[in-house]
């Protein structure tokens, strides 16, 4: 991947080299998106949808999306389920495992917001985008393999427009949510609004 | 005794059936201890529960135990009802039953296919899995979700069967036990199935009870207790049935008692078919905002893992002053560093997989 990222970044240079780029960029996201491998970040309810659709009646691999359980043969982290601040510095670590190009997909309601946990909850985290840069949203408590099928195809057409310049890297948050970090939503929470 | 290397498994590893945290110590390949860390899914959901009106508790309740939502819908619907002093609908009452046996199989084809691919079988999972499926059609019939149902509410349930959902019910019962006798043949014939199983994890009668085991893990070791007979609720007292025990206590039993737990399930759908009346399927009288007097209660329902209870207390406001669940899933893998001790490491994971945790119920 090292050489792939060198040569977007030389390309750009060059006189003409943006046409290469963007035909690079082209096949580079076609061969990329047909094999979203999926690191199932299982943790609650959701991790059941998941399991269901790569099973025999939704059966994923069709889409060439097949889970891995090692995060260094991944491409696309499936967080699905709800991630608790116990939990968080294991997600975050996980991400920092996988191999550039990586996407994430927020599965459920817990992962997006905190869902049914937003509010009164002392623990769960209030959506993973406070750890993680996420790329789909997937609502739903839990979503149906349908959806989570959708959300694959649509992240599909994220990746196929992606380029391979160096201009999209994404910052990982360096700190973790800890008992001293104010949370999402804290605010409201104090003005006196109720769930 | 001596060790020479810990090893850290989880929170997210494929076999650990949910976010456990396993720190094991070996000697070469040997387990001398396996401690099992909890508590990487606690979302407060008892806590939560002090803030929420009764009703408003039971979304809660779905996410405790997720592979069988059923239960803890009615094991929280039957505190509220003993508390608050409700009366049930007999039809309601069935319809529970019904649809606590269909998740009851459900949520053992959660059990075993994992018993299966923890043994180096996957394609178990695909049968399992495929009928999973078919009683997830059957909640969506009835209810509109596949995993959170919310269906199970103080007085009755929230919707009535919807029709042709007795056909499918019954063409569903009626190819299960078949299904059932051909993972048998699949996954207890399979001689490396047997060999990976057998002997494993093996956890003794009385060591069961004073674990405080519950379900298939206690009956795996032959304790003879099931609360739909020993302590009969519902319509139970109505149905006839059986309970599968274990001999050995073993993997191999606690996995095969899943199995036939699931035909016996198929007897008790089609007998509640054969009774049941029309009728209303909700007490009309339960008001939105339940205020119990003051007191407190404890209601338990056998679950697909054992005897799961639920402790309110009440103050007399329309909150629950406490909710306390009494998980099984808990209890049954406080006995995993009993078992795994002096078992291989590649045994861990199917001695994990035969107490069948689910994380969201053992943290809460």
């Amino acid at each position: 991947m090292a050489i792939i990222d060198d040569l977007g970044a030389s390309l750009e240079k060059l006189p003409g080299g943006g046409v290469a780029l963007t035909t690079l960029d082209g096949f580079m996201g076609w061969s990329r998106s047909m094999s979203e491998w999926t690191y199932p970040l299982g943790t609650a309810c959701c991790a059941m949808e998941y399991i269901a659709s790569s099973f025999s009646r939704f059966d994923f691999d069709r889409h060439g999306s097949i889970p891995r359980s090692d995060p260094r043969h991944c491409d696309v982290m499936v967080v699905a389920g709800t991630i608790t601040r116990k939990m968080a510095p294991v997600l975050k670590r996980l991400y920092e495992q996988m191999p550039d190009p990586k996407w994430v997909i927020a599965m459920g309601n817990c992962t997006v917001s905190g869902g049914i946990f937003y509010y009164d909850s002392y623990s769960v985290v209030r959506g993973i985008d406070e750890i993680v840069p996420v790329d789909i949203y997937l609502a739903g408590c839990p979503p149906r393999p349908e959806a989570f099928q959708d959300a694959v195809l649509q992240l599909r057409a994220k990746i196929k427009a992606h380029s391979i310049a160096p201009s999209n890297e994404r910052p990982v948050r360096s700190t973790l949510p800890n008992a001293d970090t104010p949370r999402k939503g804290e605010g409201i929470a104090e003005g006196g609004e109720r769930s | 005794m001596p060790h020479d290397l810990t090893v850290n498994i989880g929170p997210s590893h494929p076999s650990t059936h949910g976010v456990c945290n396993l720190l094991v110590e070996l000697d070469g390949e040997v387990i001398v201890s396996a401690e099992p860390r909890i508590g990487n899914l606690h979302r407060g959901i008892e806590k939560i529960a002090e803030n929420r009106t009764y009703m408003q508790v039971i979304p809660l309740t779905d996410r405790l135990d997720y592979v069988g939502s059923m239960y803890s819908n009615w094991a929280y619907c039957r505190a509220v009802e003993q508390l608050a002093g409700i009366a049930v609908p007999e039809r309601a009452e069935y319809i529970r039953v019904m649809m606590c046996e269909l998740q009851r199989i459900g949520s053992h084809m959660m059990a075993l296919g994992p018993a299966g691919s923890d043994a180096g079988a996957t394609s178990v999972y695909m049968y399992t899995f495929a009928q999973r499926d078919l009683v997830l059609d059957l909640f969506e019939a009835v209810c509109g979700a596949r995993l959170t149902y919310n269906y199970v509410r103080p007085g009755g349930v929230s919707l009535d069967l919807p029709d042709g959902w007795v056909e499918q019910c019954r063409a569903f019962i009626s190819q299960l036990p078949g299904a059932m006798l051909e993972l048998d043949r699949l996954l207890f014939g399979n001689v490396i199935a047997r060999a990976r199983m057998k002997g494993i994890g093996v956890l003794s009668r009385e060591d069961a009870i004073a674990c405080g085991t519950s379900g298939p893990v206690a009956r795996g070791s032959g304790v003879d207790f099931d609360l739909r007979r020993d302590d009969p609720f519902s319509v139970y007292p109505r149905l006839e049935f059986s309970v599968p025990l274990g001999d050995n206590g073993d993997c191999y039993d606690r996995a095969r008692v899943h199995l036939f737990e699931c035909i016996e399930s198929c007897k008790i759908i089609a007998q509640a078919l054969d009774q049941i009346e029309p009728g209303p399927v909700r007490n009309d009288d339960v008001p939105r905002l339940i205020a119990p007097p003051a007191g407190d209660t404890y209601a338990h329902v056998e679950s697909a893992r054992g005897s799961l209870g639920v402790y309110l207390v009440s103050d007399g406001s329309v909150r629950p002053y406490r909710m306390k669940v009494r998980s099984p899933a808990f209890s049954n893998l406080s006995v995993l560093p009993l078992l795994a001790k002096g078992h291989l490491l590649s045994d861990l994971v199917i001695i994990l997989g035969s107490l069948d945790p689910v994380f969201g119920e053992v943290d809460r």
